[in-house]
């Protein structure tokens, strides 16, 4: 046997495993990827709602993409006490400003960071939210104060389309 | 082995044999030489089997009447219990059965623990039956997805979630998982399908549980090596399957009072409210066989630890042949594994106890201490023990103390004075 033909051998071995392995994932990617949110979810992506039937210090609870989101119109006091808090004193630090464009209005996803579960209003050490499940207290500006949930409830996309209905996403 | 020289009477018999040996496999299951000193605890593996096949046979009926839609599944359950023939007896008969799997699967890893059956050379057969355990969650975790009621909608909700936890791709995971973004007629679609294989690839593995079995053949109480076959053993029909079938009955009397006397004892209330992604029930908690699990990814404090903690309990058993150094298998010769055995199982209960309640004030605080200890447990007192432990003298056959030499002193001077 000459030097060289174990050589050309595992070339065309490494070749063909390369060639085959591209081929295995080119099949197997499908049947992956059909399983992410289709066509017909991603069309649900936005809702308007219309908020001037709410009273001031209540909160309305919407359904967008499936999860509850909450439009809370919060009162001065409520306001105040979302703005006196220090950063310091935060788990994930966020300003209310950034949270609530209109500081009256707050709407985020009313889904616990910890593991999705729907946080209860108006309940829990900080006036704000409380979640039943593994017990994650939010503030008024719906932050997380104390508890297993890593993060403030989240602020999806949003705009005032007039000053009586929100777009959501 | 004596499997070899098998030979069937008829000439058809051994012309079939010839060309597909299974009269050679159900020879060798017959004569299958099993230690005679077997006590009840190894009844466990037999029952496993029945329950696996009712869990199939009931499933399979039951799929025939249910609708995997969001909006048809908590009506056709409905329809399954109120309408169809005999519907009422073969869902409480499988969800029960679900619970009574893990009853028996949970005695049987037991048993397993006390006489030290996972020890060399048996440790594939417990890996595999590790592997088989999880897959019973998955199996058990779907399954309660699919009446769509309150508890079920929001117990996948959590346990998807867990994977959110994991840093950067978390989230994609879970949508991926989801196919949407929160739990929805897609999720329960996957579910379904999930459910109905995971039973197929559970008895793919159950063969191979057994199969592994057969090699070094059954450890015993008191975990010695026995010759196969001799005076040690018996042929496993007709002993073992008459002992068996007995445990099987006694069982069967358990499981036949919660089908017809609780059936819903074991369950919970909340999911006979048909699922509503707005309202989250105020009281979560999964069902009783994962309580521990969930005692300790709620004992810590932060999320991803959390996951972390509960699925390294369950993946740590899976090293348990290694992190155990001692060479002595079974419990009754070895004094202090004995007591720290019954401590781990207190352990366990309480852990289980504590993840039925709410995670606050001392609850959260017993669900800490059992956390740590249950890890402590694997981790240090399993491996220190094998070198620190004075073990009691093994006899030198089953047969042994029987006849002559019993390890303990006293009780064969009993004997001597009772002749």
């Amino acid at each position: 046997m000459s030097e060289k033909k174990p050589e050309r051998r595992e070339f065309l071995f490494t070749a063909s495993y390369a060639v085959g392995a591209v081929g295995v994932g080119a099949v197997v990617w499908p049947l992956v990827d059909q399983m992410n949110p289709d066509a017909s979810v991603k069309a649900l992506a936005s809702t308007e709602v219309d908020v001037s039937s709410v009273q001031l210090g209540k909160t309305i609870t919407v359904l967008w993409r499936g999860k509850p989101v909450f439009i809370k119109r919060r009162t001065p006091e409520e306001i105040e006490e979302a703005k006196a808090v220090k950063m310091e004193d935060l788990k994930d630090p966020e300003k209310d400003e950034d949270r609530a464009k209109d500081p009256e209005w707050l709407v985020m996803v009313g889904v616990c960071t910890h593991l999705g579960c729907v946080p209860l209003n108006d309940k829990g050490d900080y006036n704000g939210w409380f979640c039943p499940c593994h017990g994650s207290h939010y503030d008024t500006s719906g932050r997380i104060r104390k508890g297993p949930a890593p993060l403030n409830m989240e602020v999806p996309k949003y705009e005032f389309v007039n000053s009586n209905t929100i777009k959501i996403g | 082995m004596s499997d070899q020289e098998y030979v069937p009477k008829s000439k058809f018999g051994k012309w079939f044999n010839d060309r597909l040996p299974l009269l050679t496999l159900a020879s060798h299951l017959t004569e299958y030489p099993t230690p005679k000193n077997l006590n009840y605890w190894w009844t466990f593996g037999g029952i496993l089997t029945f329950c696996l096949i009712t869990q199939i046979v009931t499933g399979l009926t039951l799929a025939m009447h249910y609708i995997a839609h969001a909006d048809l599944a908590f009506e056709s359950v409905e329809h399954i219990m109120r309408d169809v023939n005999y519907g009422w007896l073969i869902r409480y008969i499988h969800a029960n059965g679900a619970s009574m799997f893990f009853l028996a699967v949970y005695i049987h890893i037991f048993r397993s623990l006390f006489y030290g059956s996972y020890k060399s050379p048996r440790e594939i057969i417990w890996i595999i039956g590790i592997i088989i355990y999880l897959l019973m969650m998955a199996a058990a975790f779907m399954g309660y997805v699919l009446p769509w009621g309150q508890m079920s909608f929001w117990g996948a909700t959590v346990i998807t979630n867990l994977f959110s936890a994991i840093p950067f791709i978390g989230e994609g995971i879970v949508n991926w998982l989801w196919g949407g973004y929160s739990v929805d007629n897609p999720t329960l679609t996957r579910f379904f399908t999930l459910h109905y294989l995971i039973p197929f690839l559970i008895l793919g593995l159950v063969v191979l549980h057994i199969w592994a079995l057969h090699i070094p053949g059954n450890n015993n109480p008191i975990g010695i090596d026995v010759k196969k076959p001799s005076k040690d053993t018996v042929p496993f029909h007709p002993y073992i399957v008459i002992k068996d079938g007995f445990a099987l009955l006694m069982f069967m009397i358990v499981f036949a009072f919660f089908v017809f006397y609780s059936p819903n004892i074991l369950g919970h209330a909340d999911n006979y409210i048909e699922a509503n992604p707005m309202v989250t029930p105020a009281h979560i908690v999964p069902e009783w066989y994962l309580l521990p699990f969930y005692a300790i990814l709620r004992s810590v404090p932060d999320k991803l630890m959390g996951v972390v903690a509960m699925l390294s309990a369950i993946l740590i058993l899976a090293a348990l042949p290694w992190l155990d150094t001692s060479k002595i298998r079974s419990a009754v010769f070895r004094p202090l594994y004995k007591q720290f055995y019954w401590i781990l199982v207190a352990d366990v209960l309480i852990l289980g106890y504590v993840g039925a309640m709410p995670a606050e004030g001392l609850y959260l605080l017993i669900a800490r201490v059992a956390t740590a200890y249950y890890f402590i447990h694997f981790l240090m007192i399993l491996p220190i023990l094998g070198f620190k432990e004075k073990t009691i003298p093994l006899p030198l056959s089953i047969t042994d103390p029987v006849l002559a030499g019993f390890p303990n002193t006293e009780m064969v001077k009993k004997k001597e004075s009772l002749n």
